[in-house]
């Protein structure tokens, strides 16, 4: 499934403040290409900060990423192919709400990347199809559920045809029953070979869907290792500590 | 952190369940700005009865009417020169703050604040003083009315407040729009154009009617440095009657010509305020 | 002192900046009434239009019809008329019904004089607005703040007092803060009925010298400092009652 031999995304040694508080420490990171790799940690360990440097959101202080053939922390960074690699998709869905759910998703194709329109409407309605909302592309955001405006930020994420999607606690801010249903597309995606960085809190969805799993502490990688033997036999202390809170 | 994520402004959602209640409330505004009409110039009416048996004063009141018109024509023809320009020139000095580039946002902000803050009176003589009376395109000299003047000197605070109401309406588009467009590739440029500006307007359109009914407030200034607007008018009216007991009405007269004219724009706001908040 | 002023004496000779209220005594004097009675016009009218402003909110809060509608028809007068035209109908149109006594000479004086005819437009002017910001303050506060108020047994009036208000005054400072220094501006009107305040003295100063172009920008810069001054006086305000962890607070 994963092709362990080309590391996709890298980071080394990445450090970042905000003000006087350090939030990443010293973060090395190898992500393979097809991989699907789940983050966690308590909150401030830096998990979401991480996912918001590999797309230059967030500017690092010290250290160097890279996403293919494109360094991330160069200064003379194309924004647009790295947009076109990594997508991402935020906890608050983010959506554009005076634009109707198609335009949501077809738009930055059509104004960033420049690809005709005929051929960006037909993708982003069959993404629809695929999320399962193709009933709903000329509603507005307002108008749809939480579950339903995940699912149309993943459809939009995804039409900008990247390599790497980052989920950042995608269903932290959703009702209990609909997180089932964007779980089950970030699963059917995952399945089809695309590179995933998750942070999330759903340790149930993390230990059945994912390659590796990352433990985060104090703006570390405290502890790398795949599901199986994460859940069942962590090294760390600190990693042992929070799974005995959380599972 | 779980829990229902309210789909409200915070998020940059407007909700369309408003639109029921607006259609009562709009029906209701129309009513009450017959009403208030009809209230004011009731009033008018009696003052002009009462302060004086003699309907000579309705008489006069009637007879100066085509000349307070004139007058008050002059007052809507500068306001609305002065909204026109000063929303555009609103519009590019408050996205002028907001720029990543500092050597234009300083400026911006620190022009905003000068003209925000200084009273419109003062600003006004600035420009009656500081604008030439007459000027020469291609040989040929044109004189600037006195209207025209104060017109260019309502502009300046208009300009200002309304780089006030663009930077504020897009300061609360929350920062998720911003970093989704990022990181979908949009420019600072881009994302403003396609995703901030549109989800902007409607959170002007209250704010900058009511810049409008401040600035039309404003307009009688200009008799001060000697336009020949409503209130100019009406106190040449009196000179030529001399009679005291026309001053009551007559100004009351011209006060309801602004009321009749301003009221339904502030009803018209309050109800798209209404529209466009959630509770 | 004497420096100050045959400093500026010189500047003007030098090189024609005439700033004649910093060496003339004459010209100093009359500046100096005239900000005194700008602070005095704005001071004055800022405390009765927060009365009435309160007064006006508290009106509309009773649940009958008469005094909200007085309310209501007061705000509606004072917003959609302009400011300067209130103030003659005020002075030149009230004023004329109003009887003049005889002071102590014998001479007939007004016994509402144009200073305070200015003072009454503008702070029924600016009580007009601050019932709006009242009223919106009063409403923003959250239902279930109210019925808890009741259901500890206060009645409506004392929670009105010692619940709603205390909250209400705080939402509305910022907008309060505003209305004032709108009013502060708006006392410049009162050039128009020849009330000596600093632009009219102004005036008289450059018709007199004619250094317009240094008044005129010595007033920009003084009415800046005087906003400036009130809205830090403001803010200091609104910073000593902020109530810890109420409102917008995360970064």
């Amino acid at each position: 499934m994963a092709d362990q031999n080309t590391a996709f995304i890298k980071l080394h040694d990445v450090y970042k403040s905000f003000g006087n508080s350090p939030v990443l420490r010293g973060v090395s990171l190898e992500i393979a290409k097809g991989e699907v790799a789940c983050i966690i940690g308590p909150s401030g360990s830096g998990k979401s900060t991480i996912l918001r440097c590999i797309n230059a959101l967030t500017p690092v202080d010290q250290g160097f990423i890279e996403v293919g053939d494109i360094q991330v922390t160069s200064k003379d960074l194309n924004m647009v192919a790295l947009c076109h690699r990594v997508g991402m998709v935020f906890q608050q869905y983010n959506l554009f709400p005076h634009k109707t759910v198609l335009q949501n998703v077809s738009m930055a194709p059509i104004q960033v990347l420049r690809q005709t329109r005929a051929e960006v409407i037909d993708r982003a309605r069959a993404l629809l199809e695929k999320v399962k909302l193709a009933h709903k592309a000329d509603a507005y955001p307002g108008e749809l559920s939480g579950g339903q405006q995940q699912r149309v930020a993943i459809a939009r994420a995804l039409c900008m045809q990247p390599e790497a999607i980052l989920f950042d606690e995608v269903t932290a801010a959703l009702d209990p029953e609909m997180v089932g249903e964007v779980l089950t597309v970030i699963r059917d995606i995952a399945r089809e070979g695309m590179t995933c960085v998750i942070v999330t809190h759903e340790m149930g969805f993390a230990r059945e869907a994912a390659n590796q799993m990352y433990f985060t502490d104090g703006g570390l990688i405290v502890e790398a290792a795949p599901p199986a033997r994460f859940f069942s036999d962590p090294q760390d202390e600190r990693t042992r500590s929070f799974l005995s809170k959380v599972l | 952190m779980r829990g229902h994520v309210k789909l409200g402004p915070e998020v940059g959602v407007d909700l369309p369940l408003a639109k029921r209640r607006v259609r009562g409330a709009v029906e209701g505004d129309l009513a009450s700005i017959f009403l208030a009409i009809a209230i004011v110039l009731g009033i008018v009416l009696a003052l002009a009865l009462l302060a004086g048996a003699d309907t000579g004063l309705l008489g006069a009141l009637i007879k100066w009417t085509p000349f307070l018109g004139k007058g008050f024509l002059l007052n809507v023809v500068m306001s609305l020169f002065a909204i026109f320009f000063g929303t555009i020139g609103g519009v590019f000095l408050g996205m002028g703050q907001l720029t990543p580039a500092s050597w234009i946002s300083l400026p911006a902000k620190i022009l905003t604040q000068i003209f925000r803050n200084a009273p419109w009176l003062v600003l006004l003589f600035y420009c009656i003083f500081l604008l030439p009376f007459q000027i020469r395109i291609g040989g040929q000299t044109y004189a600037i009315a006195s209207w025209l003047r104060a017109a260019i000197g309502f502009t300046i605070p208009v300009i200002a407040n309304f780089s006030e109401i663009v930077r504020g309406a897009m300061q609360s588009i929350p920062s998720g729009q911003w970093e989704a467009a990022r990181s979908l590739g949009y420019t600072w440029r881009q994302t403003v154009t396609s995703v901030i500006l549109p989800q902007c307007v409607k959170r002007m359109l209250p704010p900058w009617m009511n810049l409008y009914a401040v600035l039309l407030m404003a307009t009688p200034l200009a008799s001060i440095v000697g336009a020949e607007e409503a209130l100019t008018n009406a106190r040449t009216a009196l000179q030529a009657e001399s009679n005291s007991l026309l001053l009551l009405p007559l100004y009351a007269y011209l006060l309801s010509w602004f009321f009749i004219y301003s009221y339904p724009i502030a009803r018209l706001s309050m109800a798209l305020e209404n529209r466009f908040a959630v509770r | 002192m004497d420096s100050i002023t045959s400093f500026f004496r010189d500047l003007h000779e030098r090189s024609g900046i005439n700033l004649t209220i910093l060496y003339d005594p004459f010209d100093m004097d009359r500046f100096l009434h005239g900000l005194v009675l700008t602070v005095v016009l704005f001071l004055v009218s800022a405390v009765a239009s927060v009365v009435i402003g309160l007064a006006g909110a508290g009106f509309l809060t009773l649940p009958y019809r008469v005094p909200k509608a007085i309310a209501r028809g007061y705000v509606a007068f004072f917003r959609n008329t302009p400011p300067l035209i209130q103030m003659y109908f005020f002075y030149f149109g009230i004023g004329a019904l109003v009887p003049t006594a005889r002071n102590a000479s014998g001479f007939p004086q007004e016994l509402i004089d144009n200073f305070d005819w200015a003072l009454i437009a503008l702070s029924l002017y600016a009580g007009a607005f601050n019932i709006e910001i009242f009223r919106a303050g009063i409403e923003a506060i959250h239902r279930s703040i109210v019925e808890a108020a009741t259901v500890l047994g206060y009645s409506k009036i004392a929670a009105f007092i010692y619940v709603m208000v205390p909250l209400a005054w705080r939402i509305s400072l910022p907008a309060l803060c505003n209305n004032l220094i709108e009013l502060l501006k708006t006392t410049t009107l009162a050039y128009a009925i020849g009330v000596p305040e600093l632009l009219y003295v102004s005036n008289q100063i450059w018709s007199d010298n004619i250094n317009t172009f240094e008044m005129m920008n010595v007033l920009m810069v003084v009415y800046l400092i005087l906003v400036g001054i009130v809205a830090l006086a403001m803010h200091r305000w609104e910073r000593a009652l902020r109530l810890p962890g109420f409102g917008a607070t995360s970064p």
